[in-house]
């Protein structure tokens, strides 16, 4: 599994960075990014998940690799 | 009030009628199913969507609809005295392209990280003022506690005297809630009267004596070069004082209101702090405190509706946040609610700058509040009073702490 954070649809709402720190992070101005490739180490599943459920500007896309 | 009572929401809608201030949501829920675009004919004509898809298309459409007045009022900016792109307060009043820079410049102060050094400051002062609060049995859960935190925050980061406190909110007051009166009343009062002289002496201070926080950094900033504007200095410092104060200060009234009312929710944050992030959320959710606004500047049909360049629309999120399309059971707080993609602080490219800050001050403020008081109710729910206009939030809120 791997994580993106789509950086049109970003507005720095953080809401990643703050569910789920071990997959994403943000840049000086707030907008989030997925960490290295974006792979999801195994038992994070659920945080991904989470974390896209709850980005307002459905910027975090999930692909099953 | 601009003179009689509403009786028709869908045609004739008022932000300030009592009954709205009182409790809007059942307005909402009415003209979610059979109007979901009302209009009125007061303050020079302005719209209200109120479902998540409408509130959600016009926060996206920058071309179509300006922020160059943000706060619905009978001072309607006509085709003279356009102040777009930059506006009276950037970038909150700023169209693109100009929005973009002026956003930048403040982004970084408002940053996970530059919010999270405030966070041990934050907690003392909850401390300070919860020591205060001490031996009594009847406390004022607005007045006495939420209403200073964003203020003591807001007023250090600008680097103004604290003493001032009471000087800010009557401000705030002047700006948000005096909408009502009459437009040269109002232009006096906001645009040239006290309001000005107090933040220019305040900036004058600053650029006699620089020091480390905003209100210096705007001053020595440049925008391709140049220093800002002095009416952009006000104007920004104008906003973050207007925007980090009273919003945060009626979120965390709206959760304390809401605690001091629901025992079991009560409890079980009391027994179990790790909920607190996602509780934060869902009060944000539930009594999400901002409604901002927008003016037409292009025709547009808004669901079946013709909207004309120059009308006002007034832009609900706490509306659009209880939209059951959404959310399923909109209107039940639910503390560990895992999937929450509220828009309390708006969608877009005017996303609240101080989001972070927001949710950094709410979760200490009713984090410390839980672990000093945690059995408390609303003593008089009848005595609690909202305020009026965009802004949302208890301004009292009497609570009885068991002993």
């Amino acid at each position: 599994m791997k994580v993106h954070v789509d950086r049109q649809r970003c507005q720095g709402h953080s809401r990643c960075y703050d569910l789920a720190p071990e997959l994403f992070d943000v840049d000086d101005l707030g907008n989030g990014f997925e960490l290295g490739d974006g792979t999801v180490p195994a038992g994070l599943e659920d945080k991904a998940a989470l974390a896209q459920a709850n980005c307002p500007e459905h910027a975090i896309e999930i692909r099953e690799s | 009030m601009t003179d009689s009572k509403v009786t028709d929401w869908a045609t004739d809608f008022d932000h300030t009628d009592p009954a709205w201030v009182q409790d809007p949501y059942p307005i909402w829920d009415d003209l979610r199913s059979r109007c979901p675009v009302a209009h009125t004919d007061r303050y020079g004509g302005a719209w209200l969507p109120v479902t998540h898809r409408g509130v959600a298309a016009v926060a996206y459409d920058t071309e179509h609809f300006t922020s160059r007045s943000v706060v619905v009022s009978n001072v309607k900016p006509g085709p003279e005295d356009l102040p777009a792109p930059i506006g009276l307060a950037p970038p909150i009043t700023s169209d693109p392209p100009f929005h973009s820079l002026a956003r930048r410049l403040l982004l970084p102060a408002f940053s996970p990280r530059a919010i999270a050094a405030l966070e041990p400051m934050t907690r003392d002062l909850c401390r300070e003022l919860l020591d205060a609060t001490g031996g009594r049995s009847e406390i004022d859960a607005a007045v006495d506690y939420a209403q200073h935190i964003p203020l003591k925050v807001i007023v250090g980061m600008l680097g103004f005297p604290q003493e001032d406190a009471d000087i800010f909110r009557r401000f705030i007051h002047m700006v948000l809630e005096s909408v009502d009166m009459p437009a040269e009343a109002r232009i006096e009062q906001v645009e040239r009267g006290e309001i000005v002289d107090y933040l220019e002496e305040q900036i004058a201070d600053h650029q006699a004596h620089p020091r480390d926080d905003l209100t210096s950094f705007l001053i020595a900033a440049e925008l391709d070069g140049t220093r800002l504007a002095p009416e952009m200095v006000r104007g920004t410092v104008l906003l973050l004082m207007i925007a980090g104060i009273d919003t945060t200060w009626s979120a965390i009234g709206s959760a304390l209101w809401h605690l001091g009312l629901h025992p079991g929710d009560r409890k079980r944050l009391s027994a179990e702090p790790e909920l607190l992030p996602s509780a934060v959320e869902e009060f944000l959710r539930a009594y999400a405190p901002v409604t901002m606004a927008r003016m037409v500047a292009q025709d547009f049909e808004l669901e079946g509706r013709s909207l004309r360049e120059g009308d006002w629309l007034l832009l609900p999120f706490p509306s659009a946040n209880r939209d059951p399309s959404v959310f399923p059971e909109p209107d039940r707080v639910i503390l560990d609610r895992a999937d929450n993609r509220h828009a309390a602080f708006g969608l877009g490219i005017h996303r609240c700058l101080g989001s972070n800050l927001a949710r950094m001050e709410l979760r200490v403020a009713l984090g410390e509040w839980l672990a000093r008081y945690p059995d408390f109710e609303v003593s008089d729910p009848s005595a609690v009073t909202w305020s009026a206009g965009q802004v949302r939030g208890p301004r009292s809120i009497p609570v009885r702490i068991a002993s």
